[in-house]
């Protein structure tokens, strides 16, 4: 491991996530407040402010016309940034598509919050969730040094010309957007080594018009650019390994690739799990570990591209295993649960219940998870609420 | 090494008229040059072309302008055959392989 300069600093994640866009030397920001994420974008706004930072900051009247925005400066060439949560995040679906349908290489931070009603700004992956077809890398964070490592890495993948797609970043709110932990600031020619500046081979160029996304019959090219964007889902795959190592290698913190796995290797009962969640189920594992059950923890950082190989792998010793969604499709299961049966299903892989959490903010205790551990034991299946009015 | 969406000429290559399933047709052995289908055509897919010497109800409309239909544009909306005030203007029904 090369030896990197690096300053430390207490900070709440969404302070953290800050100091990456300002390492990552974006160049346009443009955002509409919404509370959690709403301390992101004022951090950056003071930067832009005091000539911290050498970017632009537009405000806008909407989450869409924020989306919109970056949209254009991404196209210009422009490294971009924007950040949102719940509502915000849904009022920009629109936009999303047509982000990544221009193969535009933007990062995003998303503070995932419930969605109403009734209204509620705690912690909850519905909003993140309910985006998962829009074409968008996603990662799920579970400390703040990791929210500000993602986008460093998130540009550098998202910018691939395999890849060339958007990546959204999520932090779980207030647990990590409000919450206060050290995080080590790298220094800023090691980013810049990392991250070099962004070139786009096809930006708008007014002395060569062109028309960007205009229009498609049916007889194509359509379906095959969706397709492409398909491939390069998962091409993305190897691109994220690549990385992720070789930024562990220049800042000396590993986090594994597409999921992170802990004592997985003997363990008959096993929980998925992503964002804060999982650390709490580490926690849980280790103290079960003392008393000689063999469980373990798979966490999911990549929710898109989605890491069948990994899970696949990682369970399938396993007896039986649990999910933890911290959100619900309502008819279905919880999101994760229902991808991983289906790459479970093929595998032959363990029976996998689905246990719905930590909806509208509620907290996942440390009994919770144990209470999880118990009933993977007992043989129970299907989808279960936990720590919620009538179920045990 | 990505597909992106990007075209030149876009409305020149992307034809709209195969959206089309009713073809106008303009009897111009009836039509008095007032070029009302012209202005209403809401995708200026009618052109008014002069000089040719095609039929016209009588010999006082000859040098006129005549309104063309551009197939390659043409929805097919009807809108040219309803407004036509001589009723010349029919809208025959296309079929496609």
């Amino acid at each position: 491991m090369m030896k990197v300069n690096y300053t430390a600093a207490m900070m709440t994640g969404n302070e953290a996530v800050a100091q990456g866009v300002k390492l990552a030397r974006v160049k346009f920001i443009s955002a509409y407040p919404i509370t959690p994420q709403t301390t992101i974008v004022e951090k950056l706004a003071d930067m832009v402010s005091n000539s911290e930072i050498d970017a632009r900051y537009i405000e806008v009247e909407s989450e869409h016309s924020a989306m919109a925005a970056v949209f254009a400066s991404e196209l210009a060439g422009i490294r971009s940034y924007t950040a949102t949560s719940s509502h915000g995040l849904l009022y920009m679906h629109e936009m999303l598509h047509w982000v990544s349908g221009m193969r535009l290489p933007l990062v995003m931070s998303v503070v995932n919050r419930a969605i109403g009603p009734p209204w509620n700004i705690w912690s909850d992956q519905s909003d993140s969730m309910s985006q998962r077809d829009t074409g968008w890398l996603q990662v799920y964070c579970e400390s703040n040094q990791e929210a500000l490592d993602t986008i460093l890495m998130g540009y550098r993948i998202a910018e691939d010309e395999k890849v060339m797609l958007p990546l959204m970043s999520m932090e779980d709110a207030f647990i990590l957007s409000h919450t206060s932990e050290k995080v080590e600031l790298p220094g800023q020619d090691d980013v810049d080594s990392f991250l070099p500046e962004l070139k786009l081979g096809f930006k708008v160029d007014a002395s060569n018009p062109l028309g960007y996304g205009s229009y498609s019959t049916p007889d194509g090219p359509f379906m095959e650019l969706k397709r492409d964007m398909m491939e390069s889902m998962w091409n993305s795959k190897p691109i994220i390994r690549k990385v992720t190592s070789e930024f562990a290698e220049t800042f000396g913190r590993d986090y594994g690739g597409l999921t992170e796995d802990f004592m997985t290797e003997d363990a008959d009962y096993i929980i998925v799990a992503s964002g804060t969640v999982a650390s709490t189920t580490r926690y849980v594992a280790s103290k079960l570990r003392k008393e000689g059950k063999k469980v373990g923890v798979v966490r999911v950082r990549y929710f898109r591209p989605f890491p069948e190989e990994e899970i696949r792998k990682a369970v399938s010793g396993a007896s039986k295993i649990g999910i933890i969604d911290r959100s619900v499709s309502f008819g279905g299961a919880g999101a994760l649960s229902l991808e991983i049966r289906s790459a479970l299903f093929r595998a032959n892989g363990p029976d996998a219940v689905s246990f719905i959490a930590g909806i509208g903010g509620r907290d996942v205790r440390e009994i919770d998870i144990k209470n999880m551990f118990r009933m993977l034991e007992e043989g129970n299946s299907g989808n279960i609420f936990i720590n919620s009015g009538g179920v045990s | 090494m990505v597909l992106i969406p990007l075209a030149d000429k876009s409305s020149r290559m992307n034809l709209t008229g195969t959206w089309r399933t009713q073809r106008p047709i303009i009897e111009y052995e009836k039509c008095i040059r007032c070029s009302i289908c012209w202005k209403f055509c809401p995708d200026n897919a009618i052109v008014l072309e002069s000089g040719q010497s095609v039929a016209a109800p009588n010999s006082r409309l000859l040098p006129l302008d005549i309104p063309r239909i551009d197939y390659d544009y043409c929805k097919g909306c009807g809108i040219c055959a309803y407004e036509c005030p001589e009723k010349c203007i029919e809208m025959e029904l296309e079929e496609k392989d």
